[in-house]
């Protein structure tokens, strides 16, 4: 518990000094709260208008969730399917590096004609900017499971499909996790890119929709309140993927014996 | 002329009427290394292994020993000669035990891999820790144990394939002198208990004479056989016991003259 405290305490801080250093800054500026809120309007916005962003939150929040696991299902099949067969290597993987210069903006149309105003499409963009971390980290691990290990399964009669069971999967299994948490970095404002290119039908469209919506209608700190939850929303994730990624590698985090 | 012989399982078993269970013919074998030219490892090699029995090659670094044990694993095919022996299963030197699984799950790999359910394997495995002195560490990862632990855990794994030959290839190689003395010994306990055909190659010339029933020594590469001793001290052996001590002076004499060829 001490521990936990300790790993909360110094970002807290930061946060709030940060924070203080922004309050300070626009009341004795003057800035106008259009161009730029004070924190406690952002706050009060929040507190004002809780069920609102509260509603449109678990929207975003669930884009993000089915998105990553998306990306993580798709991305770890992928690594799988590059690492097993050479011509998938050669044919896929320099296409799955391109894809991530692909603008959701110019695939938005088709995506929305095929899969609708639902949540489904947007779970696509999100895997799309998503799953190529989880691919190269995967992919990475896989080709890092010492040779001499899968040797040593062969001598012991091992299928192919056992010596990926025993062998590589579970080097594979953390690294995927790995990637995910780097492909999280950039889900959350995936997930704002994929409300804002793909239209919705229903009373709430996410914290993406509420943010430019709030901006056109010059309601800047309703803006920056929304904003503050996914950051937060955001860091929840990280810990999450953490902590998932140590419960399923328990070897990898405590000191190893010496490797030769 | 390529001729090879492999006994397959159900036939191994029941040639009880073999002597050897492990019989090589001027067996040679060569390989391209990463230039691209030839490197002749063994040259006309023919060794054999009673059943039951321990021999040790011994050779300096680079002789063809791995390559050896690797054909008579069936991991690699001779160029010529012919090779006739009972299912070999291979312990490498770096013990190669899985991170993720704990001691008794990498000892009962081999059961998994067969196809025995978990419980089944680990109740298998269990007992042999027992019986070989593993007992309490069953549940411990790899990296909890020290080297010589790891290595006999590796054995264990090795024991636990089934296969009626043993192919160790420098499994002590990596452990300080204390431990490997250890272990030595732990070896020679663990054959009594658990029988086995075991090919050991070292390049420990002491550690060849004090394990083995035969000792062959092989030659720089490409890899022959210089000179076959037998060793008829009863176990366990004194590594200053008069016989080791003149069998290992006869052994190094050998090599340097092989050398100097």
């Amino acid at each position: 518990m001490r521990r936990g405290f300790a790993n909360v305490l110094p970002p807290l801080l930061l946060g709030l000094a940060f924070l203080g250093a922004w309050e300070l800054y626009v009341d004795l500026r003057g800035v106008d709260p259009l161009l730029l809120p004070a924190p406690h309007a952002m706050f009060a916005e929040m507190w004002d208008n809780a069920g609102l962003l509260w509603s449109n939150f678990t929207i975003t929040a669930k884009e993000v969730v089915f998105g990553l696991s998306l990306a993580l299902l798709g991305g770890f099949a992928m690594a799988v399917a590059i690492h097993m067969w050479t011509p998938m290597r050669r044919a896929v993987y320099p296409h799955t590096v391109g894809s991530q210069a692909i603008p959701i903006a110019v695939i938005a149309a088709p995506l929305c004609f095929w899969w609708g105003f639902g949540i489904f499409p947007k779970l696509i963009v999100i895997a799309l900017i998503c799953f190529f971390p989880v691919v190269v980290t995967t992919v990475d691990a896989l080709a890092a499971v010492d040779p001499d290990q899968l040797k040593l399964l062969r001598t012991l009669d091992a299928s192919r499909w056992q010596a990926f069971r025993f062998g590589e999967l579970p080097a594979a299994l953390p690294a995927a996790l790995s990637g995910a948490r780097i492909a999280l970095a950039v889900g959350v404002i995936g997930a704002f890119i994929a409300e804002t290119s793909t239209p919705t039908t229903g009373p709430y469209a996410g914290l993406g929709r509420e943010i430019t919506s709030d901006l056109t209608a010059l309601q800047t700190s309703r803006a920056y309140a929304a904003t503050a939850v996914l950051f937060v929303f955001a860091i929840s994730c990280f810990y999450a993927l953490t902590i998932a990624e140590r419960k399923l590698s328990p070897w990898a985090n405590q000191p190893r014996g010496e490797i030769r | 002329m390529q001729t090879q012989l492999k006994s397959r399982e159900g036939q191994a078993h029941e040639s009880t009427g073999l002597s050897a269970a492990v019989s090589l013919r001027d067996v040679s074998r060569a390989y391209l290394d990463r230039r691209g030219t030839t490197v002749q490892a063994l040259a006309d090699v023919s060794l054999q292994a009673a059943r039951g029995s321990v021999l040790a090659v011994v050779g300096p670094s680079g002789c063809g020993k791995t390559t050896l044990l690797e054909l008579i694993c069936g991991l690699q095919q001779p160029d010529s000669g012919a090779i006739e022996c009972e299912p070999a299963v291979l312990m490498p030197q770096r013990d190669l035990l899985l991170p993720w699984l704990s001691a008794l799950d990498n000892a009962a790999l081999a059961l998994r891999i067969a196809g025995v359910p978990r419980a089944q394997a680990r109740t298998r495995g269990a007992s042999l820790f027992q019986e070989l002195g593993l007992a309490g560490f069953e549940r411990a990862r790899p990296h909890e144990l020290s080297g010589g632990m790891r290595q006999r855990v590796a054995f264990v794994r090795t024991l636990l394939s089934g296969k009626p030959v043993l192919c160790l290839d420098e499994p002590f190689g990596a452990l300080d002198a204390i431990t490997r003395q250890e272990m030595q010994e732990w070896l020679t306990g663990a054959l009594v208990r658990e029988p086995r055909t075991v090919v050991l190659v070292t390049h420990d010339v002491e550690e060849a004479i004090v394990l083995a029933d035969r000792v062959a020594v092989l030659s720089p590469r490409p890899g022959r056989v210089v000179a076959e001793l037998t060793v008829e001290e009863p176990r366990p052996r004194s590594r200053t016991n008069a016989t080791v001590i003149a069998l290992r002076e006869q052994a190094m004499q050998t090599l340097a003259e092989s050398r100097a060829l």
